[in-house]
C-alpha cells in the first residue's frame, strides 16, 4: 500500500531539489555587495518604522473560523460520496440532514453579519 | 478520521503502479516535460499579453522571442539576492522551495493517458493514488505556505500584507474548491484521477457538471493566486505583495512555481471534467489530447488575466463564501440525488 506512494519521493526530490539548486546556483555567481541601505526592507517615501513583530488587525478572523467548520464538512463529505451507490437512499437522506444542519449555522452567521466587511 | 479513508482506499481499484524503474522513469520523464512547458508558457503569456495590449511582446532574443525565458534565468542567477536585517533568513530561503515542490509534488497524480497505451499494465501518471482528489487539495493548500511564509519572513510591510491577503484568499474559496470536485467524485465513484477520466468514455463530466466546472476554474484562479485574484501579489497595490523582498533566482523560483500551479491546475480541470486523455483516434493519441486540452485552458487563464480587472479581498470573499459556497453546496445536493435515484 505505502509501496505506490514511492514516486511522491522522487517527485519531492526532483522538486525541493531544483528549487534548491537555483538558490545555490544564485549564491553562487551572483554579487555579494551587502550595504546598510540595501539591507533595510523595501519603502515607498519615509522610513520604515516595520519591525518583525508587529501586530495587525485581522478582519476576517471569524471568516477563518467558519472555512475550518466547513472544510472539515467538506473532508467528512468525500468518504460519503466515493460510495454513495453502493450506501444508496439511507447514505442520502443522511447526507442532506448534515448539509442542511451546516446550512442553518450557514444562515445564521451571514444574517449575524459575520460574512460582512468591516 | 481513519476508518472512512480507509474504507476509500480499499474500496478503489488503483491500477497496479508498475515496476520500480517504471515509476522512476515515469517521474523523471513528466517533472522533465512539464519543466519544460513552464518557462514556454512564460514566453506565451508575454507574447499573447502584448497582442491583448496591441503591442509585440518580447520578440529578439531567438526566433520570435523564445530564448526569452533563458535571458530571463541568467540575468535572475547573476542577481544579487539580498535579504533585509528586519527578514528570518532561513524562512525567506526555504519559502521559494516550499512553493516549487508542492507545485511539483501536485504533478505527480496527473493522468497523462489510459492505462497499458504505451503497453504495459500501469497508468500514464506518475502515482494513481485511490485518493487522488484529496492528494491535490492537500498540496494545493500547502503552496500556500510558501507564500505566508515568504511574506510573513520578509520583514517588510508590503510582504506581510501580501502574506495576510493570502490567508484571506486561502478561507475564501478553498471550500468551493472542494465541494466542486466532490460532484464529480460522487458521478465516478471514484477519487483516483486515473478512474475518473476512465469514467468519462462516453460523455465528459464538463456536461453534468457544468457547475462544478464554473465553480472549479473561478476558484482555480484563485488557487493559482492569478489575476483578477493575484491578491497576495497585487503589482499594483503592494509593490509585489509577498515576493517584494525576494531578488535573484529566488524570485525566479516563486516566478517557475506559479507558472507550474497553472499547469497543474489545468491539468487537474482536463482530466476531471474534459475527458482527460479521451479523444478521437487511437489510444496513444491520448497524452496529446491531454496537453491539448491543458494548452485550451492555460490559454484561458492567460485570455482571464488580460480581460478582468482585479477584485478588492473583501469582494473575493463575498464572493467565495455568498456565491461559490451556496451554489457547490447546492449542485452536490442535485448530483448526490440524482445518482441515488437514476
Amino acid at each position: 500500500m505505502l509501496r505506490s506512494y514511492l514516486p511522491v519521493l522522487v517527485f519531492l526530490v526532483l522538486g525541493a531539489g531544483v528549487g534548491l539548486v537555483f538558490t545555490l546556483i544564485n549564491g553562487w555567481l551572483g554579487p555579494r555587495r551587502p550595504s546598510r541601505i540595501k539591507s533595510e526592507a523595501y519603502e515607498c517615501g519615509l522610513p520604515s518604522e516595520v519591525t518583525s513583530s508587529f501586530r495587525f488587525g485581522i478582519s476576517f478572523y471569524l471568516i477563518a473560523m467558519l472555512f475550518i467548520l466547513f472544510d472539515i464538512e467538506v473532508v467528512f463529505l468525500y468518504p460519503v460520496a466515493v460510495q454513495l451507490e453502493a450506501l444508496g437512499a439511507f447514505a442520502l437522506i443522511e447526507t442532506i440532514v448534515f448539509i442542511a444542519l451546516l446550512l442553518v449555522a450557514f444562515v445564521f452567521v451571514w444574517r449575524r453579519g459575520a460574512l460582512e466587511w468591516r | 478520521m481513519s476508518s472512512p479513508l480507509a474504507a476509500v482506499s480499499s474500496a478503489a481499484e488503483v491500477s497496479s503502479p508498475g515496476p520500480l524503474w517504471v515509476q522512476l522513469v515515469k517521474a523523471v520523464v513528466i517533472f522533465a516535460l512539464v519543466l519544460q512547458l513552464a518557462p514556454t508558457l512564460v514566453w506565451l503569456e508575454r507574447r499573447l499579453l502584448g497582442r491583448f495590449q496591441s503591442r509585440l511582446g518580447p520578440n529578439r532574443v531567438g526566433p520570435a522571442g523564445l530564448l526569452q525565458p533563458v535571458a530571463d534565468v541568467i540575468k535572475l542567477v547573476s542577481k544579487e539576492s539580498s535579504t533585509p536585517t528586519t527578514a528570518v533568513p532561513w524562512m525567506m530561503a526555504i519559502a521559494p522551495v516550499i512553493s516549487i515542490g508542492t507545485a511539483v509534488l501536485t504533478l505527480a497524480i496527473i493522468p497523462f493517458g489510459a492505462p497499458g497505451a504505451y503497453g504495459g499494465e500501469f497508468a500514464l501518471a506518475g502515482i494513481d493514488v485511490s485518493i487522488g482528489i484529496l492528494y491535490f487539495l492537500a498540496f494545493g493548500s500547502l503552496a500556500f505556505y510558501g507564500l505566508l511564509l515568504g511574506g510573513w519572513a520578509s520583514g517588510s510591510k508590503y510582504s506581510f500584507l501580501g502574506s495576510m491577503r493570502a490567508a484571506a484568499q486561502l478561507v475564501s474559496y478553498e471550500v468551493a474548491i472542494g465541494l466542486s470536485l466532490l460532484g464529480v467524485a460522487i458521478a465516478a465513484g471514484s477519487l483516483s484521477l486515473v478512474d475518473i477520466v476512465a469514467a468519462q468514455d462516453k460523455v465528459w463530466f464538463v456536461v453534468p457538471q457544468v457547475v462544478g466546472f464554473l465553480i472549479f476554474l473561478v476558484a482555480g484562479f484563485a488557487e493559482a493566486a492569478r489575476p483578477p485574484f493575484d491578491l497576495p501579489e497585487a503589482d499594483a497595490e503592494l509593490v509585489a505583495g509577498y515576493n517584494t523582498e525576494f531578488g535573484g533566482m529566488r524570485f525566479g523560483t516563486f516566478f517557475l512555481a506559479e507558472y507550474l500551479e497553472i499547469i497543474v491546475i489545468s491539468a487537474v480541470a482536463a482530466a476531471v471534467f474534459l475527458g482527460g486523455w479521451h479523444g478521437p483516434g487511437p489510444e496513444f493519441l491520448g497524452p496529446t489530447w491531454m496537453f491539448l486540452k491543458m494548452a485550451v485552458l492555460v490559454l484561458l487563464f492567460i485570455w482571464v488575466r488580460a480581460t478582468v480587472p482585479r477584485l478588492r479581498y473583501d469582494q473575493l470573499m463575498s464572493l467565495g463564501w455568498k456565491i461559490l459556497l451556496p451554489l457547490a453546496t447546492l449542485n452536490v445536493l442535485v448530483t448526490a440525488t440524482l445518482v441515488v435515484l437514476l
